[in-house]
């Protein structure tokens, strides 16, 4: 699936917002993941030592009263609060005050894969310890995945059109793709990322039956993508909220875009035959994703890749990338080994990481890997940053159950 | 006898329904309609729900309709406990 974009509609992304691991705040963020500093650690927001997950990365400088106002905060789950959080920071860096725009023209589409766990624990709790009425009714609006999207919405008055994405770790792509489709027809900007929290027992239970969740207790050798050494992936929380207009609209207001929305395609893996070699359509989604762009490989200078951690996926992401650009044909990194996985937040992220890599012209690194494993011959950009002109970055995503989402990004 | 007063209704409305930005529930807030001091039609329901099990009172749903102000909420609450 590609779709083409005239050159005046081209959306461009004039806000970051983002809440890491490693950094609240873009600038922090951006710094941390320069620095080669991890986010990832013993998760703490629960008594994690009976369960067989331990290393997480947490938000551990959010504080949810703080940074949500009373009335929202009691009402929304801690995912909600870090996506509210950082859309509220994307705002401000777009310098795009809602009041002055058309309510029906600003819309919002958030990605969701867990939607609010935390706040259903807490309820399921009372439920079975004290009865169905001590059940709050905030429960009936906080778990459900369009929570975020509506709560940005009721908070700002946009009032165009809302929607939220749950394709797992393809949402955070997959929601710039709605929202570029939205631009294209009325919506003057669009409020658009994605966040995840579901470091609670009952998110992390659900998370770990894919049997590909790393349980090993060393934070530094936890999360290891297209490492000999690899043993799953870290799960972490946050994530990032971007701002979206037509260059048309920024330009007229002379907003300076961080750069554009230059192609992105789509695919889906068949299911798996029982005993037979698992698909992967994830070349497919690169494929369409440059050809929309009309961009060859020679012209991307950095791949973000999906870096799941779990070797036979591993080695799927590294055929497509090789088979693409060559082997060691292009430069890849995985800035979310210092946030773990960040679930419908993840590739929101890494598409704001590549946004910030082309304004700052350097390709972060990717932390923790020795030495890529055989079947990946990639160009891995390891442990420290790697200078270099950045103006066209792809990024790769993958949602469990087989959605591929490529994105490429460019200057403008 | 146990009666219930705005302070206990104050500390219920903050403590479950959160505190609208430019209200300061210290205020004389008791007959200040709940959606002027920014409370929707759920926050009332969930205050009712708290006071329900704190008090060990029922409070049917077409009483909290009624419930407009902090004060009428007071009220009606003492009400019942005195019945």
């Amino acid at each position: 699936m590609a779709e083409r974009t005239a050159p005046a509609t081209r959306p461009v992304v004039t806000g970051i917002g983002v809440a890491a691991p490693n950094g609240l705040g873009t600038q922090a963020y951006w710094s941390a993941t320069l620095d080669g500093k991890s986010g990832i650690g013993r998760i703490t927001r629960f008594d994690s030592d009976r369960y067989p997950v331990r290393v997480g990365g947490e938000v551990s400088e959010f504080d949810d009263t703080e940074h949500v106002p009373s009335r929202l905060a009691v009402q929304t789950d801690h995912w909600s609060h870090l996506g509210l959080t950082a859309a509220d920071m994307a705002l401000r860096d777009a310098a795009l005050d809602p009041a002055g725009l058309a309510e029906y023209e600003m819309a919002v589409v958030t990605a969701s894969s867990s939607g609010g766990t935390e706040f259903g624990q807490r309820e399921i709790e009372k439920l079975w310890s004290q009865g169905p009425r001590f059940v709050g009714v905030y429960q009936s609006i906080a778990w459900f995945y369009a929570a975020t999207t509506g709560q940005i919405s009721i908070r700002y008055g946009m009032r165009g059109p809302c929607g939220v994405i749950c394709t797992e770790q393809a949402g955070g792509l997959d929601v710039v793709a709605q929202a570029r489709r939205l631009l294209r027809q009325d919506a003057r900007m669009v409020v658009s990322g994605g966040t995840d929290a579901s470091l609670c027992p009952y998110g992390l239970v659900a998370q770990m039956s894919n049997g590909l969740l790393s349980t090993r207790d060393d934070p530094e050798r936890a999360y290891l993508p297209f490492d000999a050494d690899a043993c799953g992936y870290v799960p972490g929380e946050g994530g990032a909220m971007l701002v979206l207009e037509t260059e048309a609209a920024a330009r007229a207001r002379d907003a300076r875009p961080y750069g554009a929305i230059a192609g992105y395609a789509a695919t889906f893996d068949p299911r798996p035959e029982p005993g037979g070699e698992p698909v992967s359509n994830l070349r497919r989604a690169v494929t369409g994703a440059l050809d929309e762009a009309r961009l060859t490989p020679d012209q991307v200078d950095v791949v973000f890749a999906d870096a799941m951690a779990v070797p036979e996926r591993d080695r799927l992401e590294a055929q497509a990338i090789s088979a693409v650009f060559g082997p060691y044909g292009v430069p890849v990194t995985a800035p979310k080994t210092m946030t773990g996985r960040l679930y419908a937040g993840g590739a929101a992220l890494d598409l704001a990481t590549a946004l910030l890599a082309i304004r700052d012209g350097v390709i972060p690194p990717t932390v923790g890997v020795r030495a890529t494993a055989p079947a990946c011959d990639l160009d891995l950009v390891r442990t420290i940053p790697r200078d270099g002109p950045v103006r066209t970055a792809l990024v790769l995503a993958r949602g469990h159950g087989g959605f591929n989402a490529a994105m490429v990004v460019t200057a403008t | 006898m146990t009666t219930f007063s705005l302070d206990d209704m104050r500390r219920i409305m903050g403590g479950c329904a959160g505190v609208p930005e430019s209200v300061d529930l210290a205020d004389d807030i008791g007959d200040v309609t709940f959606v002027e001091l920014g409370y929707d039609s759920l926050a009332v329901l969930e205050m009712a729900a708290r006071i329900q099990q704190e008090l060990g009172v029922r409070i049917p749903d077409d009483a909290v309709d009624e419930m407009k102000t902090p004060q009428a909420a007071v009220d009606y609450v003492n009400r019942r406990l005195a019945a």
